[in-house]
């Protein structure tokens, strides 16, 4: 509860239409794409500008009340869940487009934009901005730049780290910064926007964001092949990557996975393939047609079954947004479906994939693994239920070891989904105790009073790491 | 406004933990990938507590006892249009529509009615509209809206805001009442024109057999035409929707099993029905009968032959249409679309008419507000959300908003009526334009 001084305090800063504390209210907010993770807060509050913002976050400060800044809570972290009460703070007042500036190509929005209303946007000035998670047509993009998030298109044109270029946040003090801007070229001190990138509101809030874009590529080309396991496939994807071709989508789903992605989108997938690609090309023409071919034919040389190009712009479109529904479909098997996303180099796909069906095998529960095969970021998703302990409890073993095996072959713990609470007790083991230190200094140097999202990143206790046993 | 006292919030608590299926609750796991297609979300600048996934974590709320039935949750759950945009958008399949009629329904059926309001929705729920003579001498639609103003009544007893503004328009946009004569007068079976394509049995509704009498007899004429033998099953009822979606489950499973019993026999491959709202209901008895073993496959093979009306015509094939040029745009039924999954075919049948330019509205796909009885309980949403949609319209430049709805057909009359648009806009339902352009094309091959 907050205290009644606390209360008129924030009320007054934003009128009391914008602050919520109904039970409703609180239901509402007390969750995010997580499953299992729901945590009641003390209130709801919506700034109108960054104003408000930094009036809130001194009230909070000087009270120490927790502020939990949230997009649209589509996380798979617990990155939104308020966990230790507080403040949730929505940003459903601050969502335009402020600037679309066609000079430096450059947009400027603020925080509460929704990633796919802002793609729309510049795509009709003949722009492009890549990143393009699956949640795009709901993520907003201060959740975006807050997960550093990724999306089909990573393999070529990278995450949304790589197009970030200025911020304006407001501290946990309440002062506000503005960091880079509409620059190629800026090292004048140490580089806060990407300090910003992926730090999952913990320390600070994002007000206001200069994103870069590209020119729009010309033409786009999509292929799927087919496979009898995800091992022959994940052969493709290294040759592909060997044989120096930069696709820019570059997808794998496994056979259950395809058997509800159908389900939903029904599109005619081949539900009896044991894995497919799917792989898509854009740029010049010509550029285009080469590239399909020669993948098409690395398909061939690798055991692919079929191989099949897609006639139409719409044909391909159809698959890339059936791919995008892969999560949510499986979350039909089962009332709990749990999704990580350990991430490995490229060229160590086939030996993950390969392991995380020993692992699911040798702990007797359910995994589908689809994701971006180009970039190694794997989404192994068990379909469980929560209410069943024991089996949770060899869900959580098997997730342990899926973890230790990807940063034993050199890779993370999560590729773009965030650590939040989720894999707190595990970031140790991909950056180590003096890593761990490093971080967590930078928090209390930021946040002294740990107000921004609490109880994230940083675990109360680490897990003991497993030791696979082979 | 309810005063909801302990004992009723108790009831409502065990019936949430005994009735509501967890695991459809469970199966929804907060993607947030419908949030962009439910209308009362975007209407409310992103409210969470307004959204399907919001909805569904409240109801999950209450069976989890995190949280009491109060009044805002009661609230919440009226302001859902029952639209269903949420269903098709949602990967993990989760059945919305039928997680909110229960819920509704336990709501309902907990609710102490004062006494005027319980013999007026006695009379209403059991006495008329299960009847199809006595729906028949029921004259003037006013009644129909009378009986949504008591349903008011009965969600907010609050008297002052029956009378709401719009009911005097609305009386304007009320289709000619039939004299009582032809209401009598239906026909049970209509020969083919030509040799018989398909056999197919017509579902004929409780309004649209008569307020609106004259878009029935423009789909016989038009299954005629397309060399369909219609029988029309006199023992039949009202579908139930209204009942099923008002929390009045028991009178909706009585209907929906009269009406199996009066489909059953007979040889037919179809059963039509051109109301997207009653046809949706059709195509789930099988789920709104699943408790009940021994009619759980008759009412799944009365399910699986329910088709909406343009899904046939445009199958079979219509004779040449054509109509004084002009453009046409489509507002699609929700119930339609997001239940039946019928969203092509009105429009292919529209493209097919000579003289027609057909314009897509932005947002055709969402709801026009009117919602059953939605645009009397919760008019101020339903204003705002026709306003929107006439916004829609009108830069289609469209003179003619076609639907497949009842309901959604007032809502557009309404629209038009409010926009001061009556000399240059009109709504129709798609049977009746497709008919009329039939009909032209006919007369005109006469005068040749
Ligand atoms: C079905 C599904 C598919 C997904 N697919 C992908 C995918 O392909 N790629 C991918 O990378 N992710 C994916 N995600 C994860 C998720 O959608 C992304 O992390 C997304 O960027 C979150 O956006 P959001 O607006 O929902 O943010 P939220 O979940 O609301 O918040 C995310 C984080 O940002 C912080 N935050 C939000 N706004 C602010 C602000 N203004 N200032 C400071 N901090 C803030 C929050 O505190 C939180 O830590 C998927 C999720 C789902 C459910
Ligand atoms: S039925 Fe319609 S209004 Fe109700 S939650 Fe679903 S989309 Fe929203
Ligand atoms: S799309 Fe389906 S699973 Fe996702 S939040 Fe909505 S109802 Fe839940």
């Amino acid at each position: 509860m907050l205290k009644k001084k606390v209360k008129k305090k924030l009320e007054k800063i934003v009128g009391s239409e914008n602050f919520l504390d109904s039970q409703q209210d609180l239901i509402v907010y007390s969750y995010d794409a997580t499953p299992d993770y729901q945590a009641i807060p003390d209130a709801v509050i919506k700034p109108k500008d960054t104003q408000d913002v930094s009036e809130i976050v001194k009230v909070c400060n000087e009270y120490k009340v927790p502020i939990v800044p949230r997009g649209s809570a589509t996380n798979l972290c617990a990155g939104t869940t308020p966990l230790e009460g507080g403040l949730v703070m929505v940003f459903n007042h601050m969502k335009d487009i402020l600037e679309i500036d066609e000079e430096n190509l450059t947009v400027t929005v603020q925080p509460g934009l929704i990633t796919l209303d802002m793609i729309k946007a510049v795509e009709e000035k003949g722009l492009f901005y890549p990143p393009d998670p699956s949640s795009m047509k709901i993520s907003t993009i201060a959740g975006n730049i807050n997960e550093c998030s990724g999306g089909l298109r990573g393999l070529k044109y990278g995450v949304t780290r790589d197009y970030v270029i200025g911020l304006e946040f407001v501290m946990p003090n309440g002062d506000v910064v503005k960091t880079g801007g509409k620059l190629a070229k800026d090292v004048a001190g140490y580089d806060l926007t990407r300090l910003m990138v992926g730090s999952e509101g913990t320390l600070g809030i994002i007000t206001e964001a200069t994103l870069k874009l590209i020119p729009i590529p010309e033409t786009k080309k999509t292929m799927l092949a087919l496979y009898d396991s995800l091992e022959a496939a994940g052969n493709t994807v290294s040759k592909i990557i060997s044989n120096r071709i930069i696709p820019a989508t570059l997808e794998f789903l496994d056979q259950p996975t395809i058997q509800v992605v159908e389900d939903f989108a029904k599109i005619g997938l081949p539900t009896e393939a044991g894995a497919i690609l799917l792989i898509e090309q854009d740029g010049p023409a010509e550029v285009v047609e080469r590239d399909i071919e020669r993948m098409a034919e690395i398909c061939n040389e690798t055991g692919a079954l079929s191989v099949q190009v897609a006639a139409t712009p719409e044909e391909g479109e159809s698959l890339t947004s059936a791919r995008r529904s892969a999560l949510s479909a499986l979350a039909r098997l089962k009332p709990t479906t749990i999704l990580e996303d350990a991430t490995v180099p490229r060229s160590k796909i086939a030996e993950m994939v390969r392991e995380i069906e020993t692992i699911a095998e040798r702990n007797n529960v359910r995994i589908c693994t689809f994701g971006h095969a180009g970039d190694g970021n794997l989404h192994p998703t068990c379909m469980t239920d929560a209410r069943d302990k024991e089996e949770m409890h060899r869900v959580e073993t098997a997730f342990e070891e899926i973890f230790a095996k990807a940063i034993e072959l050199g890779g993370t713990i999560t590729g773009e989904h965030g650590v939040g609470v989720m894999k707190s007790p595990y970031l140790s083991w991909k950056v180590g105790e003096a890593g761990v230190d490093a971080m967590y200094g930078i928090k209390q140097a930021f946040d002294p009073n740990n107000i921004m999202n609490p109880g994230k990143i940083f675990a109360k206790d680490t897990r003991k790491r497993v030791v696979v046993q082979q | 406004m309810t005063v909801m006292n302990r004992k009723r919030k108790k009831q409502i608590v065990n019936d949430f933990q005994t009735k509501m299926d967890y695991d459809e609750l469970l199966n929804c796991m907060r993607c947030g990938f419908c949030l962009p297609s439910c209308p009362t979300y975007i209407e409310t600048d992103g409210n969470e507590a307004a959204s399907p996934r919001g909805r569904i974590a409240l109801m999950k709320a209450v069976v989890d006892g995190k949280m009491e039935p109060d009044k805002d949750f009661e609230d919440q759950l009226s302001l859902c249009l029952g639209c269903r945009a949420c269903e098709p958008a949602c990967p993990s399949g989760v059945k919305y529509g039928h997680l909110l009629e229960e819920a509704r329904d336990i709501l309902e059926s907990k609710k102490k009615h004062s006494p005027p309001v319980k013999l007026l929705r006695r009379v209403v729920f059991d006495q008329l509209f299960p009847h199809q003579n006595r729906m028949r001498k029921l004259s003037g639609l006013m009644w129909f809206y009378q009986k949504s103003g008591i349903q008011k009544v009965a969600r907010a007893t609050n008297m002052t805001k029956i009378a709401g503004k719009n009911m005097s328009t609305m009386e304007k946009v009320l289709p000619p009442i039939p004299s009582p004569a032809r209401l009598k007068n239906r026909p049970s079976f209509v020969k083919a024109e030509g040799a018989v394509k398909k056999k197919v049995a017509f579902f004929s509704g409780c309004l649209m057999d008569t307020m609106f009498m004259q878009t029935n007899d423009a789909t016989l004429y038009l299954l005629k035409k397309a060399n369909c033998e219609v029988v029309i099953p006199q023992t039949q009822n009202c579908c139930g929707a209204l009942h099923a979606h008002s929390g009045e489950k028991d009178t909706a499973k009585e209907l929906a099993k009269k009406n199996i019993e009066a489909f059953e026999d007979g040889e037919f491959d179809y059963i039509i029905s051109n109301a997207g709202g009653c046809g949706a209901l059709l195509v789930e008895y099988d789920h709104l009968l699943k408790d009940e073993s021994e009619w759980k496959e008759r009412a799944q093979a009365f399910s699986n032959k329910v088709r909406d009306i343009t899904e046939i015509l445009y199958e079979v094939g219509l004779p040449d249409m054509e109509l004084n040029s002009q453009i046409v745009t489509y507002q699609d039924s929700c119930h339609l679309r997001n239940v039946m999954r019928t969203a092509a075919a009105p429009r292919k049948l529209l493209q097919l008419i000579k003289g027609v330019s057909y314009m897509e509205m932005k947002d055709a796909d969402q709801c026009c507000g009117s919602a059953g009885t939605y645009n009397i309980i919760e008019q101020e949403m339903s204003m705002q959300i026709l306003d929107h949609k006439m916004r829609n319209v009108e830069s289609t430049k469209a003179a003619t908003i076609v639907t497949a709805n009842p309901g959604c057909l007032l809502q557009m009359k309404l629209g038009i009526e409010r926009e001061g648009k009556k000399d240059n806009m009109r709504a129709v339902h798609i049977v009746d334009l497709l008919a009329e352009a039939v009909r032209k094309k006919e007369e005109e091959k006469q005068t040749v």
